[in-house]
């Protein structure tokens, strides 16, 4: 495979690394509101970044269509930028390819077990409808991100932000956040 | 571009937006907090898709509106959602039984829609498809704890739907600007998506031992405009504040 276009850090197609490594590394002080331990870069929510003298323009995909998150990191964004000398950003949102956990790495699931969040598992789900109004249908099970039982119930698939369901673990009785398969 | 389009888009829009803002009334008002929270997520869902279609379709008309400018300053008779949406929330079984009957429409609709010649849109539909999923699963679940649950849940349950059946025929009541939207490869062929919507929404209700009413279909004419007293004094209310200080932020 061509290094060039391998994905990479938080899914992103890469096609022009060396004009945006620093563009990128700027990008990673941005971190999720909801999730202070983890960037907008290995999240996969910078798509693309493209760059043209001193003018950058910086694609974001939301991960929910109503995650009220998009519009602080669309602000911060053009903030940090401008911080370091890139007066002339511009953010763009779009929606194709649809965001997915997929995209994260090994590395940034282990963050969210050290805060305390269980990563997504798995691969997100494409099963059809009738799988989706199935009682029998196959439940994932959720690993405790504090004491790695396997012994946990799921209690809701909402939970305190549009991102995370919420679970419960039999073995250490802490309630805990998963961050969904999507 | 043809004006259809943007039509289309605020068809689209206007579904989830009333049944989001309808949805949102539960929060601080749920059965339980886990269930307070999952509607609270579902509304913010469906508000959020609202947001996108409509700010699409403000940018495909091009008279230099915003979404904003759709969701809070159109008169009822400029709304083009279906009935079934506008109702105010009800009992929890009301709620849950026009969620069960919307989700399975929209997951098929934003199915449809990922394929759309528009790639806005198909982006758009791909994003709130993977949300339609979690939908249907938390209305479907409900639908059958409650319809095969206690008598009183049964019962209730059975009412909601007697209430809503009649109002579902309107989602596949497809016009003019429907099968242009289809034909054109740009909007979602609703009668290709009834045959499967009756098909799940049967087996799920079958298994939640409900029965579906024989009522003859509600009168129609939402997608012209034409609403019931719901929609008018939802809006007054989501609108109030957007009126009373146009343009102020925070």
């Amino acid at each position: 495979m061509n290094k060039r276009t391998q994905r990479s850090e938080g899914g992103r197609r890469e096609k022009h690394a060396e004009d945006t490594e620093e563009i990128l590394a700027i990008l990673k002080e941005v971190k999720d509101p909801e999730l202070p331990f983890i960037d907008i870069v290995e999240l996969g929510i910078v798509r693309d970044v493209f760059r043209e003298g001193d003018a950058v323009r910086v694609d974001i995909t939301p991960t929910y269509s109503g995650c009220p998150a998009m519009q602080v990191i669309e602000r911060e964004v053009g903030e940090v930028l401008a911080a370091h000398g890139y007066e002339n950003a511009q953010v763009r949102t779009v929606y194709s390819p649809a965001w997915t956990t997929d995209w994260m790495s090994e590395a940034t699931k282990q963050k969210f077990r050290d805060y305390g969040i269980a990563p997504p598992s798995g691969v997100a789900q494409h099963g059809g409808i009738a799988e989706l109004v199935s009682l029998r249908r196959a439940r994932v099970t959720v690993e405790c991100p504090y004491c790695r039982s396997s012994n946990t119930a799921e209690r809701s698939e909402f939970g305190s932000t549009a991102c995370k369901s919420i679970h419960f673990c039999n073995s250490c009785h802490q309630p805990f956040d998963q961050f969904k398969s999507i | 571009m043809s004006p259809s389009v943007s039509d289309y888009l605020i068809r689209l829009g206007d579904d989830r937006l009333v049944l989001g803002h309808r949805l949102s009334e539960w929060c601080g008002h749920g059965p339980i907090l886990e269930e307070d929270i999952a509607l609270a997520n579902i509304a913010l869902d469906l508000i959020g898709q609202a947001t996108l279609m409509l700010k699409l379709a403000a940018e495909t008309e091009g008279k230099g509106r915003t979404e904003d400018e759709l969701a809070y300053f159109r008169d009822t008779v400029d709304f083009r959602n279906v009935h079934l949406v506008e109702f105010p929330k009800g009992d929890y079984a009301f709620t849950i039984v026009r969620q069960f009957l919307f989700d399975v429409f929209s997951y098929h609709v934003l199915e449809e829609l990922q394929k759309s010649s528009n790639t806005e849109l198909a982006g758009i539909a791909a994003k709130g498809f993977k949300e339609a999923r979690y939908h249907v699963r938390h209305s479907s679940e409900w639908v059958l704890r409650l319809g095969d649950g206690t008598a009183e849940g049964h019962a209730r349950t059975q009412k909601a739907l007697n209430e809503l059946w009649r109002f579902t025929p309107e989602m596949f009541d497809a016009d003019a600007i429907d099968r242009e939207m289809a034909e054109s490869g740009i909007g979602a062929d609703l009668a290709a998506i009834k045959p499967k919507w009756e098909t799940i929404v049967r087996d799920v209700l079958a298994r939640a031992t409900l029965t579906i009413p024989d009522d003859p279909p509600a009168m129609t004419g939402g997608r012209k405009g034409r609403h019931t007293e719901a929609l008018g004094l939802m809006l007054a209310e989501m609108q109030s504040v957007a009126r009373a200080y146009p343009g102020a932020s925070w």
